[in-house]
């Protein structure tokens, strides 16, 4: 068999990718991670944001607590902490209901360890005086903050690739095959790479290379909307949620405001095709509403930029991470459902655990690739 | 049928006038008061000077651009200050802003004429108040009847070099120097493809030889070094053809090198984007008629590629044409198409005279700074080949770590020039470095509670 020989395969260069490739390469693992584009050019690289662990799945908190500790030694294992900064993450509370939800995630917290502390109706507009008169109460997570997605992925993938991974981008992989001992994949180019360990790490297109392999998922293309306005006054420490999630916003100490809600358009493309994705102005209006109502002083704000990108999103909202149901040597992880900013550090680690001890300490059970198709 | 236009300049007002003549009723969108685009843009109400004075040679042909624009304005959907900050090609949508009102505009076909800006190489010291590009200088002295200083230099290259000199002096400031980085051998090698537009060169010539017998300082083949000051301009220095130092004391200068499209709208339709060798410029893909690979989105003017107004009153037209033509109406194009064949073999020989000085860009020291939005250096884009993560192989990584393009300008002014800096450290060519995606809102809109 021509072509090139490694021990790992590693389809997909976002946080995950990047992070897997370089917990592998410091073990000593010859890894080859392959990236159609450029490495973190969707759902890592075009994201909000946050480093968040409060308001997660509690299936997801183990995950989130482990990469939390990863992105605390960020700057020693990447060469730089991609601007993370730990500023507490707010979850406000719009309406009763919405108080409630946040007084029920506190005992969540406390099961899994994760420091969150209520702010309450009395003490948030002191605390926050630039809060808005509609919210009513907050939950504040010390632990929690915020980094630059577009410094993430190629942060890891530069300390990856100086660990010794072999770094392809825009080399699209065509073909998949596995002998029953080494999978075979082949490129756009006509490159082989074949290894007997296959890391399934590509985000929406994840479906595609699980489909490969006779277990498709129903995952679905997620495109949130964000936008980022020109520098303003630096106010807003907190990175800023709602109970809900449809407006979430930061700021970042150059001044700019960075705000998320609803959804932007998309298309993934055919195999050997460029996916495309870009906001929907209607949405970004309706952010800016909700951002307003939040933060009353962003009235007048002058919008500089929108976007979005292409995360894969499953139906119970929680991605696939394990091992394959049909073919040896074959790990998933995707479809974070726009959670794989945060998490993205610790799949890494949790898939070079997987591969070279065939364990890890994190219960994966919840994200069986097997759920579906169990569910009929 | 609903079309709508998207600039009041040339090209937008022949197309224009062109589907009124047709039956069709487009709305008409610009950004200005009053339409006329950057060149013919009029004074504001109340001030008076006339045409010879405001356009020069230019005279007659801005007053029939005029005339044009008022008579169509009376019998379109006329929407002046308006900004289309988005297209969706798609939902075959304009999204607006006037007044800080959103607005909806629904289209079956579009004719974007968005027109052009000063293309600007960073030079040492061209954030320092006194500083202006030169289509800047040039609508300070239409537009409002001032200049941009009382003792003027002009640095760069083109055309659009030797005209401002020209208004400025013949409107009576004291022009200190008119500095042009192309050698004047660069330009003579050019000249006889210039002869192909003859009336344009012996403008050009005009224009040079009016400012030599006036007595202006001018030099041909220079090097900038610096525009100097410390709380605004104080002079320029640079570098003569033959190596030696220069220096003039002024307390202004204006800086172009020629023009860059205004490109956004065409963008996020979805156009794809080439690189023009000869124009050095990246330009949305049309043909010679305007037709765009986005159904329905037809391209006019200096938005489409650099030709001047004289192509883009004719492109323009030819555009509404095609539309016409794609509607299944019978129209005559032969006459127009020649004449645009010939004017674009015209306008290939002009670049040749005034190529963009990518070595300038390249040339510039680290610490010199080309990004005013995000206060960036040209060391830091350089670095981004080198680290702190997975070297940069295009813009968009780059913008990525150095937040080069970031800014409120979006890349619109330092995008050029960095592009030729990050190609250069790469030992790439700049077509390869790509460019940096458009994004909406094509230029800022405010954040509004209820829209």
């Amino acid at each position: 068999m021509s072509g090139t020989r490694c021990d790992v395969l590693i389809i997909g260069a976002g946080g995950a990718g990047c992070s897997a490739a370089l917990h592998l390469a410091l073990r000593g693992s010859r890894v080859v991670l392959l990236e159609r584009g450029l490495v973190g050019g969707q759902a890592s690289g075009v994201n909000y944001g946050g480093v968040r662990q409060q308001g997660r799945n509690p299936a997801e908190l183990p995950i989130a607590r482990k990469s939390r500790e990863i992105w605390g030694r960020m700057k020693a294992l990447a060469g730089t902490e991609a601007e993370f900064t730990v500023t507490g993450h707010l979850k406000l509370a719009r309406n009763d209901a919405e108080e409630a939800e946040l007084i029920a995630y506190l005992d969540v917290a406390k099961q899994y360890g994760l420091p969150l502390r209520m702010v309450g109706r009395n003490a948030l507009h002191g605390e926050y005086p630039w809060l808005g008169p509609k919210v009513l109460a907050g939950s504040f997570a010390p632990e929690d903050g915020s980094a630059n997605p577009r410094l993430m992925a190629p942060a890891l993938a530069r300390a990856a690739r100086d660990a010794g991974a072999a770094i392809h981008e825009r080399t699209e992989v065509m073909s998949y095959a596995h002998d029953g001992a080494l999978f075979h994949l082949r490129t756009v180019r006509g490159e082989e790479f074949s290894a007997p360990v296959l890391l399934n790490l590509a985000g929406f297109w994840g479906g595609r290379v699980a489909e490969a392999f006779g277990e498709a998922v129903p995952v679905k293309p997620l495109s949130p909307n964000m936008l980022v306005t020109e520098p303003m006054r630096y106010f807003i420490e907190p990175n800023l949620g709602v109970v809900g999630g449809n407006v979430y916003l930061r700021q970042i100490p150059r001044g700019n405001v960075i705000i998320g809600g609803g959804y932007g358009e998309s298309n993934p493309g055919e195999p050997g095709e460029m996916p495309w994705s870009r906001p929907v102005p209607e949405a970004t209006m309706e952010a800016a509403r909700l951002a307003i109502a939040l933060v009353p002083e962003l009235e007048g704000a002058q919008i500089i930029r929108s976007w979005s990108g292409i995360d894969g999103q499953m139906p119970d909202r929680i991605p696939v991470i394990g091992p394959s149901s049909t073919t040896p040597g074959l790990f998933h992880a995707f479809g974070f459902s726009g959670h794989g900013f945060q998490l993205g550090p610790a799949i890494g680690a949790i898939m070079s655990e997987l591969v070279l001890d065939g364990r890890t300490d994190v219960p994966l059970e919840a994200f069986r690739i097997t759920r579906f198709a169990e569910a009929g | 049928m609903k079309v709508a236009v998207v600039g009041a300049g040339p090209a937008g007002v022949r197309a224009v006038e062109t589907l009124l003549a047709h039956g069709i009723r487009p709305v008409w969108i610009d950004e200005a008061m009053d339409g006329g685009g950057r060149i013919y843009q009029r004074p504001p109400a109340g001030m008076q000077r006339d045409a010879r004075t405001l356009y020069g040679f230019e005279a007659s042909r801005a007053t029939a651009l005029h005339a044009a624009l008022d008579a169509a304005k009376a019998r379109a959907d006329w929407r002046p200050e308006t900004l289309v900050w988005n297209i969706r090609p798609g939902q075959k949508q304009l999204n607006t802003l006037s007044q800080s009102r959103q607005g909806v505009v629904a289209y079956d076909a579009v004719i974007l004429c968005t027109g052009a800006m000063d293309r600007v190489v960073p030079v040492k010291g061209w954030t320092l108040p006194g500083v202006t590009t030169m289509g800047g200088a040039q609508i300070a002295l239409k537009s409002q009847g001032c200049g941009i200083g009382r003792r003027v230099a002009f640095l760069g290259s083109g055309p659009l070099l030797w005209l401002v000199a020209y208004q400025y002096a013949k409107a009576g400031a004291e022009v200190a120097a008119v500095l042009d980085t192309t050698p004047f051998a660069t330009k003579l090698a050019a000249a006889p493809g210039m002869l192909r537009g003859p009336a344009t060169f012996a403008k050009g010539l005009y224009y040079i030889g009016w400012l030599r017998t006036h007595g202006i300082r001018i030099a041909e083949g220079v090097t900038p070094l610096a525009i100097e000051g410390d709380e605004t301009v104080a002079g320029i220095c640079w570098r003569d053809a033959k190596g030696v130092e220069q220096q003039v004391a002024c307390d202004a200068v204006g800086i172009g090198w020629g023009l860059k499209p205004e490109a956004q709208l065409a963008d996020l339709a979805g156009i794809p984007f080439d690189f023009d060798d000869v124009q050095h410029n990246w330009v949305p893909r049309r043909d010679a008629a305007g037709r765009t690979p986005v159904a329905g989105v037809y391209l006019a003017g200096d938005g489409s590629g650099i030709g001047g107004a004289e192509v883009a009153e004719l492109a323009g037209t030819r555009a509404a044409l095609s539309l016409l033509q794609d509607e299944g109406r019978a129209v005559e194009t032969a006459a127009l198409d020649h004449k645009l064949a010939s004017l674009a073999r015209f306008r290939v020989a002009l670049e040749k005279a005034f190529p963009f000085p990518a070595h300038l860009a390249v040339s510039l020291p680290d610490d010199a700074l080309f990004c005013r939005c995000e206060g960036l250096t040209v060391g830091d884009l350089r670095v981004t080949t080198t680290g702190p993560t997975l070297p940069a192989p295009e813009m968009n990584r780059a913008k990525a770590v150095s937040r080069a393009g970031m800014g409120r300008c979006q890349g619109r002014v330092c995008g050029a020039a960095a592009a030729e800096i990050l190609a250069a450290k790469l030992g790439c060519s700049v077509a390869e470095v790509g460019r940096l995606r458009g994004q909406a809102p094509v230029k800022p809109i405010p954040l509004v509670a209820a829209p």
